[in-house]
């Protein structure tokens, strides 16, 4: 090492004389020198700073009043344009007023307030040991006043009390929030014999004429509108009706339940419960656009794709005396997403 | 200030003010306390900020919505400016939304304001929290932070899907419809579960009143009070710090509350109430008038969530539907209850644990009040990067649809590809993060050894050549070699003297395995006896005595006449 | 002309050349390239079935049988109507070109006089759906209200609720509606192309149609609440908050973070 040292004592931080000991590791080189702004040293260049500070609250004030013209002088109108106009007036006075005061605030605090670095020494979070005594102390203070000791019968009264009071509460609460409980209803739809099939939304009824092959019609029963609750009902009851070639439909849910190539399936999809609605005419899958997942009509609505397990349930259906579309009876199973008790 | 003059007007009042208020609050102690801290200063400690000055956003333009949003589901029938949707007939709810959006001066632009800031809101939440992860700052004493935060995002997540439902329009409904599928689907009380949320079936007249309640009232109110749970956990424990010269793990080095971040943090509120008011005033957002009132029957191709719930409707994307079984009568749907439950479930207790995890592994239990540069901390950096994989893969998956129209794919495609990657995705990028770090690190090694490369060659009179290095500077050096380098825990051993077994033995060799995991492949910071023998055999960098002080007195610092005793008393001084 | 002949060897002069070219090209071709015409024919002669008769076999037969009664290649055309054809060929999908999950939009290949000649043709080879009035497409003559309350109920699931468009199984999708003609947009709906669906006359009347048009006719264009970011939905919402609202922010806490000058 000696060699160097003349040369090359600059060159190292560790200067090694023989018989010296490293530290094991290296050392804090403390604070780093203050480079001075370009306004701590120029004047100038200081009150250039505080123009632009004064600049930028004036650019607030103006976005201020620019949004407080706007509001009187345009209105939302009764046009997508009109409304545009007004929100984007209102809105970018808004944005100048707010920036305005927030870049100066930053610009003055960065070019004009002290930049100085400060330390302050931080504390072990513990208490200290006295500290901790003393807590201990007037704890067991307390407890002693409070006569508690060995009187077990007597806590356990008082936790047990404690711990069930919230119990009204609670029951009140949750008794009541499911109102009449009645999950029988998961399993049953205003489907039944002799109920129309009529269009979504307008509640036309459906010749079975009408449905030529490769058309899809959005279904409801006739009457949901009268329902007491026609969205809770529409929610388990819509259906879409389709038409196949039967010699392209190679199993269905039962016996005899379309009508020359006319099927009904429920529309509520069987993973979580969003509207099957998308049907692509000529691979003949219905898709839900939720997750994808694909029901292959020609094969009883099974399931060919996607997160769901069951296929779409079928809804029986027939002919009245007058052609018009109608169920043979309710669903043959619970629509929509599985649940516990689906199958009981 | 001190003036010599007589008081001014407004120092009388102040004066005055202060005094009246003193008297009654002893307000004089706090204000001398807390005036002046020390807060350090750094551009990532500001993300925590965009999640606060949004939230308080949110407040002002929430209550602004509220004098104006109806929450009932009484049907109604609307006639207003919208053409598509006159005479149609829905709920209150969604006629007020309208009302609001078309016929309230700013109305539309409190409503854009208040979706946008939602989603900054919940941007900010995710980038701040792993801020924190990767700079290890949930250390100690700060894991109750930690846990603090970690419910903040919970909640904000609930009161996000709470408030986007409430206009009751067909989007947001089919997702409370998805939410009440996921709800049947637990196991035995799914159906009770479903008529409490709903108040019977769905989608009943209770729901729109009571996620109004939610929304409003109980969130809020536990997220105000969490916020001001969590300001106070980091005024207690003083903000943490970037390691760098004159920073130790016993002081804060920065700048006083007053009048410096008074100016910074209250500007930045400005700034960011300004840049959402500005992306309201220019983006449009949550147009409910186009997917209309909610209906069971119809859909929107594109039907997602708002993007910080992306996450669970990737996951329901991904599952195969096969997964559901019939036990004795009765289903249990795993096709739902693993994407919705289990995978969620897992993620965000990993995400939670994790401090925990982290200390019982290292077995470190002091206070960390300086932060680690995440490249120094390779498990932790590299796990923290697999999570944030799967999360986003899980957000893709949950736009697949959007990603298929856009790139022309076929979406059963995309599905597939998204199905692998989510196990795959995150283990590749756990194993080049790490590869990442600790190649970082070696790079860190190399520099404190050989300094920077000047490009500068040197010719010697005996014909070899070298290229001149010139050495770091003290405060180059610190931030490359001031951390620990962690090394697997080591345990008593199995048997004491005598050959007995030691009780918890296995405890600790589970806990000494995982730390083995975590610590094994590592680099250790450069040691001053390694920098000295580094030099000792470094005679490339040598060069003749005369050029040696020049060269290195320009590199150190301009202006320095005796640059070389400037070194050797920067290492002698104590910190 | 001797300015221009003294940088005749400028190193930009390649590039000016190049650019008058095309706008040269550009110009010719959009000046006397046939432009696809809104007008539809109510009456076809027979002159028009013979013209068409002889385009159908120079550009459709090869798919379709020199008889349109179709081959492994193409369906059948008889039945389809002239509504089919002034649709798949006046939006361009016909005559297809490439093979994919579904045959796309493209420019269009023949006049609408030509169209309505091969229109003519098809329909002459058997009763099908025509093409509809100007009358019954007027969107000013539909209701947009129950217009909406029809394209959500059948047809946002697949084209999204103002129309932007979504996917399909296995790469096919529903196209934007925005700038389909109020014609075609009726006639998609009558014919069914592809995998749409066929929404005939009784389930959706032509009146219902109408209201659908004057719908969609209102779509597309300024959002009340600023740029629509595609009408996407969430996502494209969700992205925009991140890439400008946390990219302004990030880069203003940096500004804030860096130490000034």
């Amino acid at each position: 090492m000696s060699t160097h040292d003349n040369g090359h004592e600059a060159g190292h931080d560790v200067v090694v004389h023989d018989g010296d000991a490293l530290p094991a590791r290296f050392e804090n080189p403390g604070f780093e020198k203050h480079h001075p702004r370009m306004g701590d040293l120029d004047e100038g260049a200081n009150k250039k700073s505080e123009r632009i500070v004064v600049g930028l609250f004036a650019i607030s004030i103006l976005g201020t009043l620019f949004f407080l013209i706007a509001y009187f002088a345009w209105p939302p109108g009764t046009n997508a344009a009109s409304m545009r106009r007004s929100n984007v007036a209102l809105g970018l006075g808004l944005a100048f007023a707010l920036l305005g005061i927030g870049v100066a605030a930053i610009h003055w605090a960065k070019a004009l307030m002290n930049d100085h670095e400060k330390a302050e020494e931080r504390h072990e979070q513990r208490s200290d040991d006295e500290t901790r005594a003393g807590a201990i102390e007037v704890l067991k203070d307390g407890a002693a006043d409070s006569a508690i000791g060995r009187r077990g019968v007597l806590k356990g009264a008082m936790i047990t009390a404690l711990a069930v009071f919230p119990l009204p509460i609670v029951l009140a609460l949750v008794g009541n929030i499911g109102e009449d409980w009645n999950i029988g209803q998961l399993k049953h739809t205003m489907w039944k014999k002799g109920t129309r099939l009529a269009t979504d939304p307008l509640g036309r009824p459906v010749r079975a004429a009408d449905v030529t092959i490769g058309s899809v019609w959005h279904i409801i029963p006739e009457g949901l509108e009268k329902q007491e609750h026609p969205l809770d009902e529409k929610a388990k009851a819509v259906v879409l009706l389709l038409r196949l070639d039967p010699r392209d439909i190679k199993r269905e849910q039962g016996e005899g339940w379309s009508y020359d190539g006319i099927m009904a399936f429920s529309k509520i999809c069987t993973h979580v419960g969003c509207p099957v609605a998308l049907y692509e005419q000529q691979t003949h899958h219905l898709l839900c656009p939720c997750h994808q997942s694909t029901f292959d009509i020609t094969d009883g609505a099974k399931v060919v794709f996607g997160p769901a397990k069951r296929p779409l349930p079928q809804l029986p259906i027939t002919v009245d005396d007058e052609g018009y579309l109608v169920a043979q009876s309710d669903f043959h199973e619970p629509v929509g997403p599985s649940f516990w008790e689906r199958l009981k | 200030m001190s003036t010599t003059a007589a008081p001014t007007r407004t120092e009388r009042l102040a004066a005055g003010t202060a005094d009246y208020l003193d008297q009654r609050t002893g307000l004089g102690a706090a204000v001398k306390t807390f005036a002046r801290k020390i807060f350090p200063d750094h551009w990532s400690f500001l993300l925590g900020e965009i999640a606060l000055y949004s939230f308080i956003t949110l407040i002002i333009s929430g209550i602004f919505l509220t004098m104006f949003f109806v929450p009932s589901m009484n049907e109604t029938v609307y006639h207003g400016p919208w053409a598509s949707l006159d005479g149609v007939q829905m709920s209150e709810a969604f006629a007020s939304t309208l009302r609001l959006s078309f016929e309230v001066r700013g109305g539309l632009l409190m409503r854009q304001i208040h979706h946008w800031a939602a989603l900054i809101f919940m941007a900010a939440i995710v980038t701040h929290m792993f801020r924190i992860f990767f700079t290890g700052a949930f250390r100690k004493p700060r894991e109750l932070n930690w846990l603090v935060g970690f419910t903040l995002l919970i909640l904000g997540l609930l009161a996000g899907f709470s408030g986007y439902s409430l206009p009751d329009d067909v989007l947001s409904g089919n997702g409370l419809r998805i939410a009440d599928g996921v709800a049947l689907a637990v196991p035995i009380i799914g159906t009770y579960a479903s008529y409490l949320l709903f108040g019977g079936q769905f989608p009943g007249q209770d729901l729109i009143p009571r996620l109004f309640t939610v929304h409003i009232l109980v969130v809020p109110g536990l997220i105000l009070a969490l916020i001001g749970l969590h300001l106070f956990f980091v005024v207690l424990h003083k903000h943490t710090q970037y390691p760098g010269s004159g920073r130790s793990n016993k002081n804060v080095v920065g700048y006083p509350l007053f009048p410096i971040y008074v100016a910074k943090a209250g500007g930045y509120f400005f700034l960011v109430f300004g840049v959402i008011a500005l992306m309201g005033a220019t983006m449009a957002i949550n147009p409910v008038w186009n997917y209309g009132p909610f209906d069971p029957s119809p859909v929107s191709a594109g039907a997602q969530p708002d993007w910080y719930m992306l996450f669970l409707e990737g996951a329901l994307r991904l599952m195969p539907g096969q997964a559901e079984v019939v036990i004795g009568g009765f289903t249990l749907s795993l096709n739902i209850i693993v994407p919705a439950m289990i995978v969620p479930g897992l993620l965000f207790t990993g995400l939670a644990i994790y401090p925990f995890l982290e200390a019982w592994v290292t077995g470190d239990n002091r206070e960390h009040h300086l932060l680690d540069r995440p490249r120094n901390r390779p498990f932790r950096t590299a796990f923290g990067v697999s999570l944030l994989v799967a999360f986003f893969i899980l957000v893709l998956a949950g736009s697949n649809d959007l990603i298929a129209t856009h790139f022309h794919l076929s979406i059963n495609d995309i599905t597939w590809v998204f199905r692998f990657l989510l196990f795959l995705g995150p283990w590749f990028a756990f194993w080049v993060t790490k590869r990442v770090c600790l190649g970082l690190q070696r790079k860190d090694r190399e520099l404190v050894l050989h300094g920077h490369e000047t490009g500068r060659i040197v010719r010697f009179a005996s014909g070899e050549y070298i290229e001149v290095h010139k050495p770091l500077d003290a405060h180059e050096r610190w931030i490359r070699v001031q951390h620990d380098g962690i090394r697997p825990l080591e345990i008593e051993p199995a048997e004491d003297s005598r050959g007995v077994r030691r009780k918890g033995y296995r405890i600790d060799r589970v806990r000494q395995r995982i730390s083995k995991v975590f610590y094994e492949d590592r680099v250790e910071p450069v040691t001053p006896a390694e920098l000295a023998a580094a030099h000792s055999h470094g005679e490339h960098d040598a060069l003749a005595a005369g050029d040696a002080h020049a060269e290195v007195t320009a590199g150190v610092g301009a202006g320095h006449a005796s640059d070389h005793r400037d070194e050797l008393a920067a290492d002698a001084r104590d910190h | 002309m001797k300015a221009l002949a003294a940088r005749r060897h400028d190193r930009r002069a390649p590039i000016v050349l190049l650019l008058l070219a095309l706008l040269l090209t550009g110009g010719l071709y959009a000046a006397l390239a046939p432009s696809a015409s809104a007008a539809a024919p109510t009456t076809a002669s027979a002159d028009d079935i013979a013209k068409g008769k002889q385009l159908f076999e120079a550009n459709c037969s090869t798919c379709h049988g020199p008889s349109a009664a179709g081959t492994g290649s193409g369906p059948s055309l008889i039945g389809v109507g002239a509504a089919a054809v002034d649709f798949q060929v006046g939006t361009g999908r016909m005559p297809a070109a490439m093979d994919g999950p579904q045959i796309e939009a493209k420019p269009v290949q023949f006049s609408q006089d030509q169209i309505n000649q091969l229109a003519a043709f098809v329909a002459s080879l058997g009763p099908g759906p025509s093409v509809p009035t100007e009358e019954q497409v007027d969107p000013s003559k539909g209701d947009p209200a129950t217009g909406m309350a029809l394209f959500r109920t059948n047809c946002a699931m697949c084209h999204n609720a103002v129309g932007a468009g979504g996917a399909l199984s296995r790469g096919k999708f529903a196209p934007n509606l925005w700038s389909t003609s109020p014609t075609h947009l009726f006639e998609a709906m009558l014919t069914g192309p592809q995998s749409m669906p066929v929404f005939n006359n009784a389930n959706l009347t032509p009146d219902e149609k109408r209201d659908i048009i004057a719908f969609i006719d209102q779509q597309g264009g300024a959002a009340p609440g600023g740029l629509d970011l595609g009408a996407l939905g969430p996502v494209s919402e969700g992205l925009w908050a991140w890439v400008v609202g946390l990219g302004l922010l990030i880069g203003a806490a940096v500004w804030i973070g860096a130490k000034s000058s």
